[in-house]
């Protein structure tokens, strides 16, 4: 019996912003799932309050709300739309919690709405780490020693009973937060409070530690029927204590006999049964002793997750998409399998190559941050790579991670090409040490020591990863020496590169070792004959024809047919197609300053080319993204972002031309050397790029154009550094060229301070020159997004930042239209923006970052690419800009498109960054030019508070209703803090602050109770915090000195989770977003409803200028 | 390493690396998907005949054993993979796959590309191959592997069945503990077993015995009388290779023990069972090998993911009126398992006994023990 006809109305709770423990695995399950429902004919309502997702694109779901994900908000939009169902597991935690509360609530009982998938004594069952451990004691099965803890004394308690160390893990927290491994009394005590504050129902789990122990995951699905399958089995290289986010990981597992295969996999049958998920996947996490087999359950989740995208990356079989399916009354043997087309989705996947997954850390993002390893995770993205042996997957996945890692490069010697054979006594200290505990380079460590001549037995000992692993990874080192010494003696053999090669070396690693330039192995590598070929993932290991061009690439020998002749040839399976193809590069693995936002832009690209009927080619290693969907492009190639591996699929696929201004650096970077090679790069020219980039001649496109941007100049020396500061004024901005994400960027206001910096951050060179910038205090920074076709050019959004320039744009908080910008300063920025999209000539997208300060428009930077508020504005205005772009690249003119003039929605959006400040204690959270934000979210309302406060809400930021409003701004924000202190006062707040701020507030009429600096004695304003006294925090500082004071109120705030604001502009819009919420409440709409407010009606629209009318405008 | 060769009867020549025995070998070559349990592939005797290689790439991570084996030795004419692991990694290893191979005599190949390899035999079919570590001329050994006797009409259970009868003793492994219990007492049992030897697994009988079966294993040859002599409750017939329908004797034999006792046949047994009730057997292109196979209970509804292993499949509509169809393959919709409505006989044509493979069908050992008391 197929799908049920009794529920017609579907809604699915997507996962919120990219945060750490979840990110793009959430869009990718929420859009197959959005897409699986729909194709049945039911009718979608989605809520997910970041706008970076492609399944909020409002063609995914019928109705899509991007609101914040809370339980009030969601039953406001339950109540509005009186939905069926709901389907609670897709949007990871988030959506399982807020689906939890809502039950709990009554709400879905109130409206009659059903929860589909996992219901709520399933959800309980999994989460709850009691009856969890219950109900494993029930069917046999054993978990670590554990006991649960409700306060601080049941905590002392429980440790009693236990050895160290101990593993501590709060209740529904995600990522693992709040959690980490205690190895004695005085950390326990620490931890335990921490994870008791994490935890949203303060409960958490203390557990005998199983570190060191094998980690496997099982990936399961159950349908109604209750026929189970598992779909992946992985095992992961780091064991036990390490978060399985922040492991590698190796599927399918590796050094299990089928014996003990079978043991996980019958335990896992029984457990998705026990716990009583109706239908859908579920990850099952094991430990196993090493020594003995002996198994324990670790944990369970409900529902898609991190791992489940793996896996369905991994295998080619969908689980979020057949999840969906199995939730509307589906039976695994009614879906057929996508790929195979002939046999049903009822089977197990089985697969003949190695995937490998490596996490990618952003620990240079946050200085004071504690890179360890723990059962808490730490990394911001992912990347995944298939070969047919481990090496060659594990080499791949290391260069896919874009961290200028080619190989094994040693870390002991930085900057050495070639390894070292021979560390010393002092450095096998270091290496040892760098073993013994888990960091983010242990793997490159391991290595280091193998070539340092310590046994695997050794190494075992120091990290307890499985010999297997360690012995695969002593083989890598075996070839590269061979590679070294037989490079050195001039002698490099057919034999060794092949067997370099079909171990997933790079040839830039190969061209290191060896001593030779990469021109040269590559025209060995041809010589030889040896070439990469494409293999498909297939899901059976070629028992059926595949029908999915889904590959990868690897290196096989030749072989030959003696009856019907022709030369040896290795057996490849891309089958290029004649059609008019083109290649999109994607982003990568995610990390801060480049994430799902330029998935979402290739995602669209890929569309935009299906509509032309140009085939798409999608290149990516990120697996949990939609552009890594099979089903998303033509094909799809799951391969590092790098030269080599690119040109690989180039020369196969021959295709008309690749788009490198979607994903971000990760293609940009490699466009010059495409196109030197002969790509056709589509779009705007790399010139232009250059044009853009390159300072000089930049400056000299402003002159001509006479735009203004802030005094500047290039510095190569320390000398000349000072010069430059002194010409353009202090304070300056300064950095080191060609950067991501604001890295090593600081502004700075003495002399004193840039000497520091130059000898500090950076190494200043000829090469490697640092820019100055002047920087304009407390400008207001404006990013302007716009589209061109060569010859037309529309602005698509002209974005206010709340936060003042120097915040960097990714981490400030922006308003679509300008909140509070005159119009003559927002004709100027349109003006400009169009010239300069003109003289650049640019093909696709272009983004420009203005200051504006004393109704002066400066420009900032220009790049002619996707920016990372792509998505934001296509969803404020309504339209795909990434696929209009790319439809140019293509060919088409705007007009063409029928995009033609600038809209206005009638409507304000707002965009709010979202930090990781949780999940890295001690370290500061003040904004400044270095990014640090993982994800954003959007709030939309008719009015600019309340979208600011619906914004705030999204991002975690609770706004308060009423209580106590804490203050202590510097002395430059004191003038400009008052009008907030007095709305917050008419709102009924409490005021308090310290003492200068409180002294200044008071002689300006405002009622304000003064409290204790943390330097002025206790109880201070941080023992207020930390007992809930204060219910929102207003904080700016300047200067070492007050910043180091006040560190400790930030701190506190960001772990009592209250709402704080570190710029005056941020609490100014706080103030307004409180005041709109209280006097007009919250309101809840689709976005299909905002767009049709003003789509098809012409008068909302501006007029465009005409490149003559905008020059004299000018 | 030593050069290998592994030449196809099509012509098709792979230059990989020896892994195994010195040597030449040949047989039909046929791949399996599973993912895990090469050291039960190896000894499984329904391999005899045939040069097996695993679509998984890496091979011998875990090392061997000397509890999984489903048999005394291994019985693959050759064995084919990817990459070999010569560092195997888990607490039960005693010793590498390329020593096990060598102490058994087994040429092997390794350094090839399996998949390509799969490609060819899921497109043209099983074909008869040779490995060869000793010969270098390509047409000399296309020409040997053409010369290959196929499986067609070949009664291979002759080869591999035991030649004395025995008591079987030995449990189910404990999935909970690790390690075989010791076996139980004779007078616990409450079923006695007379089980037909065309080249059993272990996890068979031990299947047999953990749902309370004294199981005794008699010849291949033994006929009907010799067992209904031993007075059982009920009679199994195994699995086994080559081709069912040149085993005339089991054929007579089954004829006969129809009707006179439960019957419950896996595999060669079902295939034997089919063709004593009067039914076809042919031959598949390449074959069902690998431990994911959807089957479907056609009693229950219920999807099953089994380990099969067979070459050969009953033709459905040649047992029309004959007996009914219990199980069908969900991937190419063939003949699974049969059952007579009149008469207290079944057959799977997979293995529910898995090792290797999935345990999802194990309640078929307790069907039989069920038919059994039925009969009683």
């Amino acid at each position: 019996m197929p799908k049920r006809t009794d529920i017609k109305k579907i809604l699915i709770i997507g996962s919120g912003p990219i945060v750490i423990g979840q990110a793009c695995e959430f869009d990718y399950s929420g859009t197959q799932a959005c897409k699986a429902l729909k194709e049945d004919g039911y009718e979608v309502v989605l809520v997910n309050s970041n706008p970076a997702t492609i399944m909020t694109d409002p063609t995914l779901a019928d109705r899509t709300y991007i609101e914040p994900i809370t339980p009030e908000m969601v039953e406001k939009i339950i109540e509005k739309e009186r939905p069926d169902a709901l389907l609670p597991t897709m949007g990871g935690q988030t959506a399982l919690n807020v689906s939890v509360k809502l039950a709990e609530a009554g709400v879905l009982d109130k409206y009659n709405v059903e929860m589909i998938g996992a219901k709520l004594p399933a959800i309980k069952k999994a989460e709850d780490r009691e009856l969890f451990k219950q109900a494993m004691y029930k069917i046999g099965l054993e978990v670590p020693r554990s006991g649960n803890a409700r306060n601080f004394q049941e905590c002392l308690d429980i440790i009693e009973t236990m050895n160290f160390p101990v593993i501590i893990r709060p209740s529904f927290t995600l990522g693992g937060m709040g959690g980490g491994i205690a190895y004695n009394r005085e950390e326990y005590e620490d931890m335990v409070r921490f994870g008791l504050e994490c935890s949203p129902v303060s409960e958490i789990l203390i557990e005998e530690s199983v570190i060191g122990w094998k980690e496997f995951e099982l990936e399961v699905m159950r349908d109604k029927n209750d026929n189970v399958v598992i779909i992946c089995s992985i095992e992961n290289l780091d064991p036990m204590g390490v978060h399985t986010g922040d492991s590698i990981t190796v599927a399918p597992a590796q050094t299990l006999t089928d014996k003990e295969y079978q043991v996980l996999r019958d335990a896992s049958i029984r457990i998705i049964r026990e716990i009583g998920v109706d239908t859908g996947g579920s990850n099952i996490q094991f430990s196993m002793n090493p020594a003995n087999g002996k198994v324990y359950v670790i944990e369970m989740n409900p529902r898609v997750s991190r791992s489940s995208a793996l896996a369905s990356k991994a295998t080619g079989f969908p689980i979020a998409k057949f999840a969906a399916k199995l939730a509307v009354g589906y039976s695994l043997d009614e879906i057929a399998n996508d790929i195979t087309k002939k046999t049903p989705a009822s089977f197990e996947p089985t697969i003949d190559y190695v995937v490998v997954k490596i996490p990618r850390f952003a620990f240079e993002k946050f200085q004071k941050a504690d890179p360890t390893l723990t059962t808490q995770m730490k990394s911001v993205g992912e990347a995944m790579a298939m070969g047919r042996t481990f090496k060659e997957a594990l080499l791949k996945a290391m260069r896919s991670l874009e961290t200028g890692s080619y190989g094994f490069e040693s870390k002991i010697r930085v900057g050495r090409p070639e390894p070292v054979f021979r560390p010393n006594e002092a450095e096998m200290d270091v290496i040892k040490s760098m073993l013994k505990t888990p960091r983010n380079e242990r793997l490159w460590y391991i290595a280091e020591a193998l070539r340092g001549g310590l046994h695997v037995d050794d190494v075992h000992e120091l990290t307890n990863i499985d010999r297997w692993f360690l012995n695969n990874i002593r083989e890598i080192i075996e070839i590269e020496e061979g590679v070294f010494w037989q490079g050195r003696q001039g002698q490099l053999s057919k034999e060794i590169l092949r067997k370099a090669k079909e171990a997933g070396f790079s040839m830039k690693n190969l061209a290191s070792l060896s001593g030779k330039s990469e021109a040269e192995i590559k025209s060995v590598l041809k010589a030889a004959g040896i070439e990469p070929v494409f293999k498909t993932v297939d899901t059976c290991a070629a028992e059926f024809e595949a029908y999915t061009p889904y590959l990868y690439s690897s290196y096989e020998r030749p072989f030959f047919n003696v009856l019907t002749g022709g030369a040896p040839s290795p057996a490849c399976e891309a089958n290029p197609t004649d059609r008019k193809k083109v290649m999109i590069l994607g982003s990568g693995p995610n990390r801060i300053g480049q994430g799902i936002e330029f998935d979402y832009c290739c995602v669209h690209a890929s569309f935009a080319l299906r509509e032309e009927g140009i085939e798409s080619i999608m290149v990516n290693c990120n697996p949990e993204t939609v552009s890594t969907d099979y089903d998303t492009s033509d094909r799809l190639y799951f391969e590092p972002l790098t030269f080599e591996d690119v040109m690989a699929i180039v020369e196969k696929e021959k295709p008309y031309g690749v788009i490198v201004q979607l994903g971000g650096q990760t293609p940009l970077r490699l466009s010059v050397a495409l196109e030197k090679a002969g790509v056709k790069v589509l779009g705007t020219s790399s010139d232009s790029i250059d044009m853009a980039e390159d300072r000089e001649r930049f400056d000299k496109l402003l002159e001509k154009l006479d735009i203004k941007k802030p005094a500047s100049g290039t510095a190569r020396s320390i000398d000349e550094a000072v010069r430059i500061a002194g010409t353009v004024g202090y304070p300056v901005m300064v950095r080191p060229s060609y950067v991501l994400g604001g890295r090593a960027m600081e502004t700075v206001y003495d002399e004193t301070s840039l000497m520091d910096y130059m000898t500090r951050a950076v190494e200043a060179s000829p090469e490697h020159p640092v820019l100055i910038d002047r920087f304009l205090q407390n400008a207001t920074e404006v990013d302007v997004d716009c589209i061109s076709d060569g010859d037309t050019v529309i602005v698509a959004g002209i974005m206010e930042h709340i936060e003042e320039a120097g915040v960097h744009s990714g981490d400030s908080a922006c308003s679509i239209p300008p909140y509070s910008l005159d119009a003559a300063v927002i004709d100027k920025i349109r003006t400009q923006s169009i010239l300069m999209a003109k003289e650049l000539k640019v093909r696709g997208l272009m983004n420009v970052q203005y200051a504006v300060k004393d109704g002066e428009v400066y420009v900032l930077e220009v790049n002619p690419r996707a920016s990372r508020t792509i998505p934001f504005v296509s969803k404020a205005i309504g339209v795909p800009l990434a696929k209009l772009a790319t439809k140019i690249m293509a060919g088409k003119t705007l007009k063409e498109l029928g995009f033609t003039s600038e809209v206005t929605p009638p409507y304000v959006s707002v965009k709010e960054a979202v930090f990781p400040f949780i999940k890295f204690p001690g370290v500061d959270i003040l904004l400044g030019p270095e990014m640090k934000s993982t994800g954003e979210v959007m709030g939309i309302s008719k009015d600019f508070g309340t979208a600011f406060a619906k914004a705030q809400i999204a991002a975690g930021n609770r706004l308060p209703h009423s209580g106590t409003v804490f203050v202590s701004v510097r002395d430059d924000d004191k003038a400009e803090i008052v009008g907030v202190a007095g709305v917050l006062q008419e709102a009924g707040f409490n005021i308090i602050a310290t003492g200068g701020t409180a002294r200044y507030l008071r002689e300006r009429g405002i009622k304000v109770e003064s409290v204790l600096k943390v330097t002025e004695g206790r109880p201070n304003i941080v023992d207020m915090i930390k007992s809930k006294k204060v219910d929102m925090v207003i904080n700016t500082s300047f200067g070492a000195k007050s910043v180091a004071d006040s560190y400790s109120i930030r701190r506190s705030s960001v772990d009592s989770g209250l709402p704080h604001f570190t710029t005056v502009a941020g609490a100014k819009a706080a103030a307004l977003g409180i005041r709109a919420v209280l006097t007009g409440g919250l309101d809840v709409k689709p976005l299909q409803e905002y767009h049709a407010e003003f789509q098809g009606s012409a008068e909302t629209t501006h007029k465009i200028l005409s490149p003559e009318a905008a020059r004299s405008d000018a | 390493m030593r050069k290998a060769i592994l030449a196809l009867a099509d012509g098709t020549v792979f230059e990989g690396s020896s892994f195994g025995a010195e040597g030449e070998t040949t047989g039909e070559v046929v791949f399996n998907t599973s993912l895990t349990g090469y050291q039960e592939v190896l000894t499984d005797p329904s391999y005899k005949g045939q040069i097996v290689t695993m679509t998984y790439s890496q091979q011998g991570n875990y090392g061997i054993n000397p509890e999984d084996v489903e048999s005394v030795k291994p019985w693959v004419e050759g064995f084919i993979v990817k990459e070999t692991c010569l560092f195997p990694s888990n607490w039960r290893s005693t010793e590498s796959l390329m020593g096990y191979l060598m102490r058994n005599r087994i040429v092997g190949i390794s350094g090839i590309d399996t998949r390509a390899l799969t490609r060819i035999i899921r497109d043209k079919g099983a074909m008869q191959g040779v490995i060869s570590t000793v010969e270098g001329d390509f047409h000399k050994l296309v020409k040997k592997a053409q010369a290959a006797p196929t499986l067609v009409g070949r009664d291979l259970v002759k080869e591999v069945s035991c030649t004395q009868p025995y008591e079987w003793h030995g449990e189910l492994w404990d999935l909970e503990k690790g390690g075989y219990p010791k076996a139980g007492k004779d007078g616990t049992k409450k079923f006695r077993v007379v089980a037909y030897d065309f080249g059993v697994k272990k996890n068979i009988l031990r299947n047999l015995s953990a749902a309370g079966c004294s199981v005794t294993v008699v010849p291949a040859s033994t006929p009907a009388k010799g067992a209904l002599a031993l007075n059982p409750d009920g009679i199994f017939l195994s699995n086994g290779p080559g081709d069912p329908d040149a085993v005339e004797y089991a054929k007579e034999t089954v004829r006969e023990l129809i009707g006179k006792k439960p019957i419950f046949g896996i595999c060669l047994g079902h295939q034997i069972l089919s063709l004593a009730l009067g039914g076809k057997t042919y031959k598949l292109k390449f074959g069902h090998r690998g431990g994911n196979q959807p089957v479907q209970d056609l009693t229950t509804g219920k999807v099953e993911i089994t380990s099969q292993n067979h070459g050969f499949a009953v033709d459905l509509d040649s047992l029309k009126d004959k007996a009914s169809l219990t199980h069908i393959n969900l991937n190419d919709r063939t003949c699974e398992g049969i059952a007579l409505k009149d008469k207290p006989v079944f057959s799977v044509q997979y293995h529910p006994e898995a090792s290797p493979g999935p345990h999802d069908s194990q309640y078929l050992f307790k069907r039989f023990t069920d038919l059994m008391q039925s009969q009683k």
